[in-house]
C-alpha cells in the first residue's frame, strides 16, 4: 500500500462526497431530462430548484414505512441495504488521483466486478421478499440479465488488462500515459458500456423495473426510506460505473494543466451525463431482444476482441 | 491482528454453514450459504491468496448463488415446502451425518496437529496463478474446459425445442 492512501480524511471525504453526489444526481437527472425534452423540470425549491433533493428527502423520511404483512420481513428489510453497501464499498478501489483513494489493491478490477455482481442480490431478494408477482417477475429479469451481462463485462475488460498487464486500477491509469485505452480497445469499450448499463439496470436496459409492464418491478412494495435506498443506490451505481469507465478507458486522472483530481471528477461527470442522456435518448428493448443481443452479439464480439488483442500483443512483444 | 480476524471470520463461516443446513426456508438457507462463501473469501484473502479470494466472491457468491436463488424463486414454494422440510429435518436424521462429519473433523485436527500450519504468509499474485495454471496444471485446465463445453452442449440440446415430438402434438 502507498503512503497517503486510506487515512481518515480520505475515507471520510470520499464517503461524504460520493453520497452527496449521488443525492444531487436526482436533481441533475430530472433537470437535464427536462431540458432535453423541452420542459423546465423542478425549479421551484431554492435556487434553480437545487433544494428539491432536500424536499424529496423530507418527504421520504415522513412517508409511512410499510412492510407488507405477506412479505418475508427480514429479507424485505435487508434487500435495499445490499445495493447501498456494495456500491459504496466499490468506491474503495477507485483511484481518484495519485495519493487520493482508500486502498491500493492489486486485484482492484476484479474487486469491482465482484461487488457489482453482489449488488444484484438487492434486486433479487427484494423481488422474492415482496411476495408480489410483479416484483417476482422484475427480480427474475434482473437475475438473468445481470448474470448474463456480467460475462461480457468480464471479457470486455480483459483487453485492458492485457495491454496494461495488471488488475491494479492505479497501474492501469499509469499505463495510459502514452495513450488512452479507448483507442486500442474501442470495441472492448463499446461492449463494456452496454454491459455496465445492463448491470446497473439503467434505462434503456431497465427491464427489471419496466413501468409499463411490471408496475415498478422489484420495488413495487417498497416505500419511504427503503425505496429511497434503492433510488440512491442506483445513482451510486451510475457514479461508480462512470468512475470505472474513466479509469479503464479514459486515462483516469491523467490530463494536462489541471490538477489530477479535477480531471478525474470532470471525466466522471461527463460519464454520468452520458448515462442520463442515454435514458432520454433510447427506447427500451424487449426482454428477449436483450438476452439474444447479449449472447449472440456481445459474447462473440467480446471473445473476438480478446483474441485479436492477444494476437496483436503477441506479435508485437512475443 | 490477522489471527483475530481469521478466528472471527472462521466463526462466522461455521455459524453461517450450520444455519444454512438447519434453515427450513430455502431462500434463508441460501442467504446463509452466501454469507459462508463470503467468509471463506475473506479467509483466502487472509492467507495471501488474493486472486482466489476475489474469484470466490465473483464466481460462487456472485454468479452461481444468483442462479440458485433464481431457481428457488421461480419455483416460489410457500408454507407447504417449509412444513415438508420440518418433517424431513427431525432430530433422528442428524445422527448419521453428524457421526461421519465428526470423523472428518477428527481427521482434520490430527492432520493439523501433525503437519503444522499450511499458511506461509506468502502473497500470490495473478501472474503466478496464471503460470501455474498454464504450466504444470495445463492438463487439468484442458479437461475442465472440455467438461464445461460438454455441459454447454448438453444444456443447448435440452433447451432446443423438441422438433420430433411436435408432429403428433401441438406446435412447439
Amino acid at each position: 500500500m502507498n503512503s497517503g492512501l486510506g487515512d481518515a480524511a480520505d475515507i471520510f471525504g470520499i464517503l461524504v462526497s460520493v453520497i452527496i453526489v449521488a443525492a444531487m444526481l436526482i436533481w441533475v437527472e430530472r433537470r437535464l431530462l427536462a431540458v432535453w425534452q423541452d420542459r423546465l423540470g423542478p425549479n421551484r425549491v431554492g435556487t434553480f430548484g437545487l433544494m428539491q433533493v432536500v424536499a424529496d428527502m423530507i418527504k421520504m423520511f415522513f412517508k409511512e414505512d410499510w412492510i407488507p404483512p405477506f412479505s418475508d420481513k427480514l429479507v424485505f428489510v435487508l434487500a435495499p441495504t445490499i445495493v447501498f453497501i456494495t456500491m459504496l464499498t466499490g468506491f474503495a478501489v477507485i483511484p481518484f488521483a495519485p495519493g487520493v483513494g482508500i486502498i491500493d489493491f492489486n486485484f482492484g478490477l476484479l474487486y469491482f466486478l465482484a461487488l457489482s455482481s453482489l449488488s444484484v442480490y438487492s434486486v433479487v431478494l427484494a423481488g422474492y421478499a415482496s411476495n408480489n408477482k410483479y416484483s417476482l417477475l422484475g427480480a427474475l429479469r434482473a437475475a438473468a440479465q445481470t448474470v448474463s451481462y456480467e460475462v461480457f463485462m468480464g471479457i470486455s475488460i480483459m483487453g485492458v488488462v492485457m495491454l496494461s498487464g495488471t488488475f491494479n486500477l492505479r497501474e492501469i491509469v499509469e499505463a495510459q500515459r502514452s495513450g488512452w485505452f479507448i483507442i486500442p480497445q474501442f470495441f472492448g469499450f463499446l461492449i463494456f458500456l452496454v454491459a455496465i448499463v445492463a448491470e446497473s439496470r439503467r434505462a434503456p436496459l431497465d427491464l427489471p423495473e419496466a413501468e409499463q409492464e411490471l408496475v415498478a418491478g422489484f420495488h413495487t412494495e417498497y416505500s419511504g426510506m427503503k425505496f429511497g435506498m434503492f433510488f440512491v443506490g442506483e445513482y451510486l451505481g451510475i457514479t461508480l460505473s462512470s468512475a470505472v469507465i474513466v479509469t479503464l478507458f479514459f486515462g483516469g486522472w491523467l490530463g494536462p494543466w489541471l490538477p489530477p483530481l479535477i480531471w478525474f471528477c470532470l471525466k466522471t461527470a461527463i460519464g454520468i451525463l452520458f448515462f442520463i442522456l442515454l435514458r432520454g435518448a433510447l427506447p427500451r428493448p424487449r426482454y428477449d431482444q436483450l438476452m439474444t443481443f447479449g449472447w449472440k452479439v456481445l459474447l462473440p464480439a467480446g471473445l473476438l476482441n480478446l483474441l485479436v488483442t492477444g494476437a496483436v500483443l503477441l506479435s508485437l512483444h512475443g | 491482528m490477522t489471527l483475530i480476524i481469521f478466528y472471527i471470520t472462521s466463526a462466522v463461516a461455521i455459524f453461517a454453514t450450520v444455519m444454512m443446513i438447519t434453515r427450513l426456508n430455502a431462500v434463508h438457507g441460501l442467504l446463509y450459504l452466501i454469507l459462508s462463501l463470503l467468509s471463506v473469501g475473506v479467509i483466502f484473502f487472509l492467507l495471501g491468496a488474493h486472486f482466489a479470494a476475489v474469484l470466490e466472491v465473483i464466481i460462487y457468491a456472485g454468479a452461481i448463488m444468483v442462479l440458485f436463488v433464481f431457481v428457488i424463486m421461480m419455483l416460489n414454494q410457500g408454507q407447504a415446502t417449509i412444513d415438508e422440510e420440518r418433517a424431513w429435518l427431525e432430530p433422528g436424521i442428524w445422527i448419521g451425518p453428524s457421526l461421519l462429519a465428526s470423523i472428518l473433523f477428527a481427521e482434520m485436527m490430527a492432520v493439523i496437529m501433525l503437519g503444522g500450519s499450511a499458511a506461509t504468509g506468502l502473497v500470490v499474485n495473478s501472474k503466478q496463478v496464471g503460470a501455474a495454471l498454464y504450466g504444470p496444471y495445463l492438463l487439468a485446465v484442458e479437461l475442465a474446459s472440455m467438461l464445461l463445453l460438454a455441459g454447454l452442449v448438453g444444456a443447448y440440446h435440452l433447451g432446443k425445442p423438441m422438433l420430433k415430438k411436435t408432429k403428433s402434438g401441438t406446435k412447439s
